[in-house]
């Protein structure tokens, strides 16, 4: 069969390949474009981002000491911001990916009263837009008093509606009702027949819902700008969207266009290494739900 | 009835009635953690703004009861409706551009015509996974008169710089941004759905590039209608919500990008620059109101035509 195919390639089919190839790499030259401008822009002294071309390096390499002054002003509060960053998204992913999980496993593989309506709203959450909640959840944590916590950020992440509906159509495609019957047949409980058989047959969506929720803690922008003040809570995009407002302004004394993009690079370097480790878990995810993040 | 058989239905009947009773409140625990968040985080959070947007407060006479005054006010809000008219337009530039190109390089892909397709399709994916505060910062900067490579490369061929943030060029200059950041997930997307489509190698293998291509485009296309419907919803919803991209952008386009130019943004100037909360609660309700309105249009649209 590959003789045959190979034998196929008829002149066209090349030109064809080489066009279509062509094409791709351009889309790849403007996909890399932003990522290649801030890795030659955090290796510049500030007066040479100015005068050098953007695209390309100056002749004073100076990564190490931007680098140095990314991690020492404002007494290295960056540190804070990417361990902020990174426990946010960790405590709500693991969470609202098990709430899903659960949830998900009722939607798919039990009849009750309700179902149709909560499946329901649980859908009609994806149309909220996000002012509509935020503000009001801003002005209920502050009745509480849990306003400028990290409480405040993790706790509403935990809702994770895209998480329900992918893990109910995994749960469909990987779980067969004849299991959880056998299961019941040797007299296990509910819980147990989901723990001890189900959940293990689950782990492929559970780490799709995990890694979605995480990307999505780790992109959220507007519900830790309103309810945080204190920079030691913030995340890194609120953190640096600070930054590059006061480096804008000029007013932020030693904060510099350089340092914001050092700050840029590597917060957005880790996250893009764990995505090619992990592509297989997205890439199957993706195509399971067909549902946005 | 022999001895045996009477046993064996006890014995049957002892466990099955204990599930009985476990098999109907197990749901409603399965469910229970998730929904009391959801209750607590959205449901509460939203009547709460309901409630919220049907009263007003004014500094003389405190909290007042005005049943759909708000509602009034932002329905005829030129400050609302302008920044719906700029959704607008963002979304009918961005979404079909992002998407016919997410299509386009997923047949591609799909196809198997070109070279490096494990490469190009990871690559092309990579933009989700940067923060769009980050993505815009990054954008902002080559945008930069100063030190941006557009406006650079210009000066070096002695042209105009180019301006990103005039009147005319700020809705073009944030949908590519929305582009280059989600272009690869949707792909990605419609990659997977044509991938699950069974198909017959040896007859794409004897295909050339260009029959390959429109066998993709006649055959296959039309398999993943449903999952392209359920894209171009969720990017209007995306739309829909613009904040994060102009938000930032304020620092470089003051003179473009004003406090209501979108929707959640007037919302969120109203709220915390303004201390109005009830009528904020109002445009937040509205705009999801038009967010459910362009949905249910579109998919009745869509219907239609995948019906007739």
């Amino acid at each position: 069969m590959t003789v045959v195919g190979k034998t196929g390639l008829s002149p066209r089919f090349r030109r064809n390949r080489l066009l279509l190839t062509v094409v791709l790499a351009i889309y790849f030259v403007y996909t890399f474009m932003p990522i290649w401008y801030v890795i030659t822009a955090s290796t510049k002294t500030n007066p040479d981002l100015f005068t050098s071309f953007g695209l390309w390096f100056a002749s004073d390499f100076h990564l190490w000491q931007n680098l140095s002054d990314l991690f020492t002003i404002q007494n290295g509060i960056f540190r804070n911001w990417l361990w902020n960053t990174f426990y946010y998204a960790v405590i709500s992913a693991v969470g609202s990916a098990l709430f899903a999980t659960l949830a998900g496993y009722a939607f798919a593989k039990y009849d009750f009263v309700g179902k149709k309506f909560v499946f329901a709203l649980v859908l009609g959450a994806v149309m909220i837009p996000q002012t509509a909640l935020v503000i009001p959840i801003f002005l209920l944590l502050s009745k509480v008093g849990l306003l400028n916590t990290p409480w405040a950020v993790i706790l509403p992440q935990l809702v994770f509606p895209p998480g329900v509906f992918l893990m109910r159509a995994y749960v469909d495609e990987a779980i067969s009702s004849e299991l959880i019957e056998a299961g019941r047949m040797d007299g296990a409980g509910e819980f147990h027949i989901f723990s001890s058989l189900a959940f293990r047959l689950l782990m492929p969506g559970f780490t799709t819902v995990l890694i979605l929720a995480f990307v999505a803690s780790w992109n959220n922008y507007f519900l830790p700008l309103v309810v945080l003040n204190s920079t030691e809570h913030f995340p890194v995009t609120v953190g640096l969207a600070q930054w590059y407002a006061s480096a804008v302004s000029g007013s932020g004394g030693q904060l510099l266009f350089t340092v914001v993009m050092a700050g840029a690079l590597v917060s957005i370097l880790p996250v893009i290494i764990a995505f090619l480790i992990m592509q297989r878990f997205w890439q199957g995810g993706l195509g399971a739900g067909g549902v946005k993040a | 009835m022999t001895d045996t058989a009477i046993s064996a239905a006890t014995l049957g009947g002892r466990p099955r009635r204990r599930v009985l009773i476990n098999k109907s409140i197990a749901p409603y625990l399965f469910l229970l953690p998730f929904l009391l968040f959801f209750v607590v985080f959205l449901i509460i959070p939203l009547l709460y703004a309901f409630d919220l947007s049907v009263y007003r407060s004014a500094l003389v006479g405190g909290v007042r009861f005005v049943w759909f005054d708000n509602y009034k006010r932002a329905f005829t809000d030129p400050n609302f409706w302008s920044g719906v008219l700029t959704l607008f337009k963002f979304g009918l530039l961005q979404i079909p551009i992002m998407l016919i190109l997410a299509l386009f390089f997923a047949m591609v892909l799909d196809s198997g015509i070109a070279y490096g397709k494990a490469f190009f399709r990871i690559s092309f994916f990579i933009p989700y996974a940067v923060p769009a505060v980050i993505a815009t910062l990054l954008w902002g900067y080559m945008y930069g008169p100063a030190y941006g490579p557009f406006a650079q490369l210009a000066t070096s061929l002695g042209l105009h710089k180019p301006d990103f943030f005039n009147d005319v060029t700020i809705v073009p200059s944030i949908a590519n941004i929305a582009t280059w950041e989600y272009m690869g997930y949707n792909m990605i997307i419609y990659f997977a759905a044509l991938q699950a489509i069974p198909t017959d190698l040896e007859e794409a293998s004897l295909m050339d590039g260009a029959s390959a291509f429109t066998y993709a485009l006649k055959i296959k296309l039309p398999m993943i209608v449903p999952t392209i419907i359920v894209t171009i919803i969720f990017s209007i919803i995306g739309s829909l919500q613009l904040f994060s991209e102009p938000y930032l952008l304020v620092n470089l386009a003051r003179n473009v990008i004003n406090s209501h130019f979108t929707p959640n943004l007037y919302a969120y100037t109203l709220a915390f620059i303004g201390q109005q909360y009830n009528y904020s609660a109002a445009i937040s309700f509205v705009l999801g109101g038009v967010v459910a309105v362009v949905s249910y249009v579109f998919m009745l649209a869509a219907n239609r035509r995948v019906n007739q």
